[in-house]
């Protein structure tokens, strides 16, 4: 197995589909939570291959999205210093801060670097112990544990000049979020799967319990999602409101416990500014007091931001289910990847930008 | 003469000038003796032809009666300057060759110019020429002219090669990205993001090791098999930066045409696919450097299939897709799961993704 077209081939996903069309018998709203299922979608055309009833809407799951902007102004600021190598994901590099973007401080001379792994990051900090490096630690619960071990081995090496801005999110708190909303129109969840299987699924029970409503646990393949989306679709007619796992060869109930135990040993629960939505209350993880040494925001002094959000940008509607990017004005008119006017037009996994990509058909332009 | 026209010395000059460096000088491009040394032991004996040995500033292009002259010109910069498959030479010569080719014509002549960084090795400049020599052979195409520059160290980045040439294509041959017709079939000569991820991979910044070699390749020959067996080909283009989708964008735009692609019939190799989804790439977008894009009408679409797969660097050709008169000036993918999506053109650089 190759794990690269198994999961795409087209006899079985007519077979599911038309699994799918039979299962179905009322309308329901589906939401993905992570945006690369979001990408995968929207990338594969899966949307329309699926019978009216079932309206798929997308979730917050775009970590490049709702990063702050307050902390992508720090970014920038930290960033635009002249002893500082600042290492960030790829994606990270076109979000746009008040005032300008990584990219532009990389035009105008700061060492901005673009890195797979925070380790990456550490080993420029070991190549260049007279400049200090800053890792720009964004991401879900799949991000959290390699930054969480790029701290630790940065202590090992007892490096000096190596520290972490960090700005990470949890999705439970953000589910809790949406279906509390008096404007809320999710029935359904597919809970996205990376995430899972760092932290396992046991923590969806209560919030299936509790909210009345079927999550299951979903890859990312065209055949992963489809079986997530049968999946909540049999749990919704039937009536059953309960967790189920439809990623199997990646997920287990308990997850990947030392990577857990990794997490839990660098960082502890703290409240979230989200791009877009607001303060969601224990929403995030920053670093515990023993690791201070390495937290950027400590290490620099960066003065309050005046943050400065577009008037016209409907992102957090976007990121909570409540609207989609043809509903905005700007979307595809003054809102584009090249000039966006908020976050999740910017990562190839904000909406917004999936929707721009892939299915902007009859448009005018 | 006021203090700050007087020359800065920077100590005192050796007596006696070293004759042969192992590193370009700035000396090398004073236009002098170095530079005519340079010249002649580098450059002469590998591009030797008769038109560069006439020492003139310019050479004459042997032409025809009938037909139009075609001039294109292209800079090259590629880090690493050798990856597997393929080095800046090669590039250079090709990138300039297949530019030309796209027109249906037969390419003349190249001139290059090169602009070389103080310190640079001279036995890696002699590679990178003996490369660009045997390209040439390869392709036919004699390099007639060229100049080189040196700059201080840190102005430029090791070397940077310009090439340009013409091509004479004869009055029967109309061929441009304004000429897709709704009826076209669309054809591609190989698998898709060979180049990029060669080059990418030879950076040695992703921990990957792949077998992956680039296509830098001359297509001219390739043009010329199809231009015999058929006049009637509307568009060929060599799928660069940006890659497949961009370049099949332009032409949308250009011929006012929908243009429609079978994700399941477009050739990438596994490695190549493998290593673009781990990195979140689409190998859609990745550059090619010995690829080409061709449109015929429907009807001659299988002949002119048979006749690239008889060719060298045409062994993988596959028929990916058809144009339509709508979506005007769209791209379209029918995926391998039967949806159909937008095929947009890149935004900017391609950024690999967090998760």
């Amino acid at each position: 197995m190759r794990y690269l077209e198994e999961f795409r081939d087209a006899e079985l996903v007519k077979n599911v589909l038309s699994k799918i069309n039979h299962t179905v018998k009322h309308p329901w709203v589906i939401m993905e939570i992570c945006g690369g299922q979001t990408h995968s979608i929207m990338h594969h055309g899966i949307a329309q291959l699926l019978p009216g009833e079932i309206e798929l809407v997308h979730g917050p799951g775009c970590p490049v999205c709702v990063t702050s902007l307050e902390l992508v102004d720090k970014a920038l600021s930290i960033a635009s210093r002249p002893n500082v190598i600042f290492c960030s994901f790829g994606d990270m590099l076109r979000v746009p801060g008040s005032h300008g973007d990584l990219f532009s401080v990389k035009a105008a001379g700061g060492q901005v670097r673009i890195v797979y792994s925070p380790l990456d990051a550490v080993k420029i900090a070991q190549q260049n112990p007279d400049k200090e490096v800053v890792f720009f630690a964004i991401g879900f619960e799949t991000t959290a544990p390699a930054n969480a071990m790029s701290v630790l081995y940065a202590q090992s090496l007892g490096l000096q000049n190596y520290s972490i801005l960090v700005s990470h999110v949890t999705v439970p708190p953000a589910m809790h979020a949406i279906l509390s909303s008096p404007h809320n129109r999710v029935q359904g969840f597919l809970a996205a799967g990376h995430v899972c299987s760092v932290m396992g699924y046991h923590q969806y029970h209560a919030i299936s319990q509790i909210y009345k409503i079927p999550i299951v646990v979903t890859g990312f393949e065209p055949l992963d999602l489809l079986n997530g989306i049968l999946m909540t679709v049999e749990l919704l007619e039937s009536g059953t409101p309960r967790v189920q796992n439809a990623y199997s060869r990646v997920v287990s109930e308990a997850g990947n416990i030392p990577a857990q135990a990794l997490i839990k040993r660098v960082f502890q629960d703290c409240d979230r500014n989200w791009r877009g939505i607001g303060l969601i209350p224990q929403s995030g993880w920053e670093l515990r007091p023993e690791y201070h040494f390495f937290d950027a925001e400590k290490r620099f002094e960066v003065e309050q931001i005046q943050t400065r959000e577009s008037d016209i940008c409907i992102s957090g509607q976007i990121l909570q289910g409540i609207k989609k990017p043809p509903q905005c004005p700007a979307f595809g008119r003054i809102c584009t990847p090249q000039n966006p006017l908020g976050a999740t037009m910017v990562s190839s996994e904000g909406t917004c930008a999936a929707y721009y990509r892939y299915a902007r058909i009859d448009m005018e332009e | 003469m006021n203090e700050s026209s007087i020359p800065h010395m920077q100590g005192p000059i050796c007596p006696l000038p070293i004759k042969s460096y192992e590193q370009i000088v700035m000396g090398h491009g004073a236009g002098g003796k170095m530079t005519q040394d340079l010249i002649r032991q580098y450059f002469v004996p590998n591009f030797s032809n008769p038109f560069l040995l006439e020492g003139n500033d310019f050479s004459f292009v042997q032409t025809h009666q009938s037909g139009r002259i075609v001039v294109s010109t292209d800079a090259h910069i590629v880090s690493p300057l050798f990856f597997p498959g393929g080095d800046i030479g090669r590039l250079a010569v090709s990138g300039t060759v297949n530019d030309l080719a796209m027109s249906g014509g037969i390419p003349l002549g190249l001139t290059a110019s090169f602009i070389l960084e103080e310190g640079f090795s001279i036995s890696t400049l002699e590679k990178i020429i003996v490369s660009m020599a045997a390209t040439a052979q390869e392709a036919g195409v004699p390099i007639v002219a060229g100049d080189t520059k040196v700059v201080e160290k840190g102005k430029a980045d090791g070397i940077f090669i310009s090439t340009s040439g013409v091509a004479w294509v004869p009055d029967h041959l109309h061929i441009g990205g304004a000429f897709a017709q709704p009826g076209d079939t669309v054809l591609i000569s190989g698998t898709l993001g060979d180049h990029g991820i060669a080059v990418l991979s030879a950076r040695g910044e992703l921990g990957l090791e792949t077998e992956i070699k680039s296509d830098v390749a001359p297509l001219n020959h390739l043009v010329q098999s199809i231009v015999q067996y058929t006049r009637n080909v509307h568009v060929l283009r060599d799928p660069t930066r940006g890659g497949l989708a961009t370049t099949l964008n332009e032409i949308a735009v250009q011929s006012q045409v929908g243009i429609i692609l079978n994700e399941s019939s477009i050739p990438v190799d596994p490695v190549v696919g493998s290593t673009c989804e781990m990195l979140g790439f689409d190998p859609l977008y990745v550059a090619n450097e010995g690829k080409m894009i061709v449109f015929v009408p429907a009807n001659e679409a299988n002949g002119v299939l048979d006749v690239m797969r008889s060719q060298k660097f045409g062994e993988n050709a596959a028929i990916i897709g058809r144009v339509e008169s709508t979506p005007t000036g769209k791209v379209l993918l029918k995926t391998i799961i039967g949806g159909t999506r937008l095929l947009d053109v890149m935004s900017g650089e391609m950024l690999p993704r967090i998760c």
